[in-house]
């Protein structure tokens, strides 16, 4: 579509469109720099709120083991993201292909309770201790159908023929894989790694029906203490986790335009 | 298509994502419904099995006999739970009617926008997404609150005199799903609005139709796949949303992704908790169903 129309209509439904989505998010973050305990009254700009979290132990230890999780599942997922594409895009039409995009979508809509309940039901089956690795083998399952829908539209999107000249030039498939397919896919593929550990960072349900004694992650641990009500330190830990998130994304930006750049 | 590779590292990219998903989706979906049709039972695991594998024939012709599908006759006996399923279904469904009514204006200004400007505006409706859904969903507690922000601004501004007790209602429920789900509404109904041929409309207007009516004349109806697409993307989620029910909508408000969480963490019953399951499973698989298949033609589309 050619633009360059800004009508007061289109300008009205952008600002109202994009203070709806932020200012939830920016009175957060202005709120962790308030001095008075009450959330809503602003007492003065400070950061003890950043001192106390430090202090939390258990909120700092349930932070390092979600991004142990985190990282390993998207590492995971990614490799296994990556190929479910490659299989999808690349194979035509294989027995049991429509059970099988059956089932890379599906995880991406189906409600999470249902996900995590029968998880845990396969690891109870299964005779599985639950802890770290239960919830990073649910997390690897969930998030890797991301990151294949992700390559995937990469995929599509590209010029095939460069694969073909590759193996016709003599290459095995496998170095062409590496060698032209991968490189061009790189974008999407590292898209694919980062959106997979931003969302088993922030998973609560998967991660509540799947993970044991020993392991709590973050989502569970600030989930238990906002159901006890709004407090400034779990202001200051989201807008941390708001701030991280904004710098991998801008990150990512940069990254990209400069290798598009070049 | 080039020559099939027969190689080994060929067969195995389809196979290993394949195997892992079976293992690890289907597999747990097939016991899902097995434990639903076991009795629930006080011990560790808290539920009998019923079928006993190694039993062979006799132990399925025992499971057989023995199947009173408690669970479900529990389930369509006490009207908790069609009560419970048929308001999420309904909160689902107009949730999904006010992200359109949101979604539609904004993703049709970010169509119209400037070339230069429209992946920073993508970028700006995708980078919520990637923030925590969990605290999203908090900050609207302080702002819905008794005497939040919204209570306080609005009263500031004049136009209440008093609180709107706006937290643990239905209200409440509608305003996080909205705000949550916004930009999976947006970015399907975004990519089709965007991709449309600008000189159809113009050809409408040429030939004497109102702004008004080639809007809904041509340009609604060339971005149903993505009305279809989006609308699909929020609702089978929505219908068993535990966190946006739990943490705005209080004791009353009923939604079935809720109940299958307190049967299972609260009372311990797991084949009740996993009869949920199936019946929540069997409600969604018809859109389910719909949204793959229509995701796969969007995609073999955008070839």
């Amino acid at each position: 579509m050619r633009g360059g129309r800004l009508t007061w209509f289109n300008v009205t439904s952008l600002a109202l469109g994009f203070a709806f989505l932020y200012l939830p998010m920016l009175i957060l973050v202005i709120f962790s720099f308030n001095d008075s305990r009450l959330v809503t009254v602003w007492g003065g700009f400070s950061t003890r709120w950043y001192g106390a979290l430090l202090q939390n132990q258990p909120l700092m230890d349930a932070a390092w083991v979600t991004v142990r999780i985190a990282f390993v599942s998207a590492a995971l997922a990614t490799v296994l993201g990556t190929l479910a594409a490659v299989a999808l895009t690349r194979y035509g039409r294989f027995r049991g292909r429509t059970l099988f995009t059956g089932l890379v979508y599906a995880p991406m809509v189906m409600p999470e309770v249902i996900t995590g309940l029968a998880l845990l039901l396969l690891f109870v089956a299964i005779g599985l201790d639950r802890g770290f690795w239960t919830i990073m083998l649910a997390h690897t399952t969930f998030t890797l159908c991301f990151v294949a829908v992700i390559v995937q539209s990469r995929l599509v999107a590209f010029d095939r023929s460069l694969e073909e000249a590759a193996q016709d030039l003599g290459a095995t498939p496998l170095r062409a894989f590496f060698t032209v397919t991968l490189p061009l896919i790189a974008p999407a593929v590292v898209a694919g790694f980062l959106l997979a550990f931003t969302l088993s960072l922030d998973d609560l349900v998967i991660a509540s029906f799947t993970s044991g004694p020993g392991a709590t992650t973050l989502p569970m641990r600030i989930y238990s203490q906002v159901r006890l009500g709004v407090t400034p330190e779990i202001n200051a830990a989201s807008t941390i986790l708001i701030g991280l998130v904004t710098l991998a994304l801008l990150t990512a930006a940069l990254v990209t335009k400069r290798r598009a750049a070049r | 298509m080039p020559p099939r590779p027969s190689r080994l590292f060929a067969r195995l990219v389809p196979a290993v994502p394949f195997l892992w998903l079976v293992a690890f989706f289907l597999v747990p979906f097939l016991i899902v419904l097995k434990i639903s049709l076991s009795d629930p039972a006080s011990a560790q695991p808290p539920y009998r099995p019923v079928l006993d594998w190694a039993g062979g024939w006799e132990g399925l012709s025992a499971f057989i006999a023995g199947l009173d599908l408690e669970s479900f006759v529990t389930l369509s006996g006490d009207p908790l739970y069609l009560d419970a399923l048929l308001s999420s279904l309904r909160i689902a469904l107009v949730g999904t009617g006010l992200l359109l009514a949101v979604g539609y204006p904004l993703a049709y200004a970010m169509a119209r926008a400037p070339a230069r400007w429209r992946s920073v505006l993508v970028g700006l409706v995708i980078l919520p997404f990637w923030t925590s859904f969990l605290i999203r969903i908090y900050a609207w507690i302080g702002i819905l609150r008794p005497d939040g922000f919204l209570d306080a601004a609005l009263i500031g501004l004049g136009i209440i005199s008093r609180p709107l007790q706006l937290l643990n209602t239905e209200t409440a429920v509608l305003i996080g799903l909205v705000y949550a789900y916004l930009p999976f509404m947006v970015l399907p109904l975004y990519a089709s609005l965007e991709r449309q041929d600008p000189t159809l409309v113009e050809a409408a207007l040429d030939l004497g139709s109102t702004p008004r009516r080639a809007f809904w004349t041509v340009t609604v109806p060339l971005s149903l796949p993505g009305v279809v697409a989006g609308s699909l993307l929020c609702f089978i989620p929505m219908v068993g949303e535990f966190v946006v029910p739990d943490l705005l909508g209080g004791s009353e408000t009923l939604m079935i992704g809720r109940t299958l969480w307190s049967e299972f963490f609260s009372n311990r019953d797991w084949p009740l908790a996993s009869a949920v399951a199936i019946v929540l499973l069997v409600v969604l698989v018809v859109p389910i169903v719909i949204y793959r298949e229509a995701e796969a033609r969007r995609l073999e589309a955008g070839r």
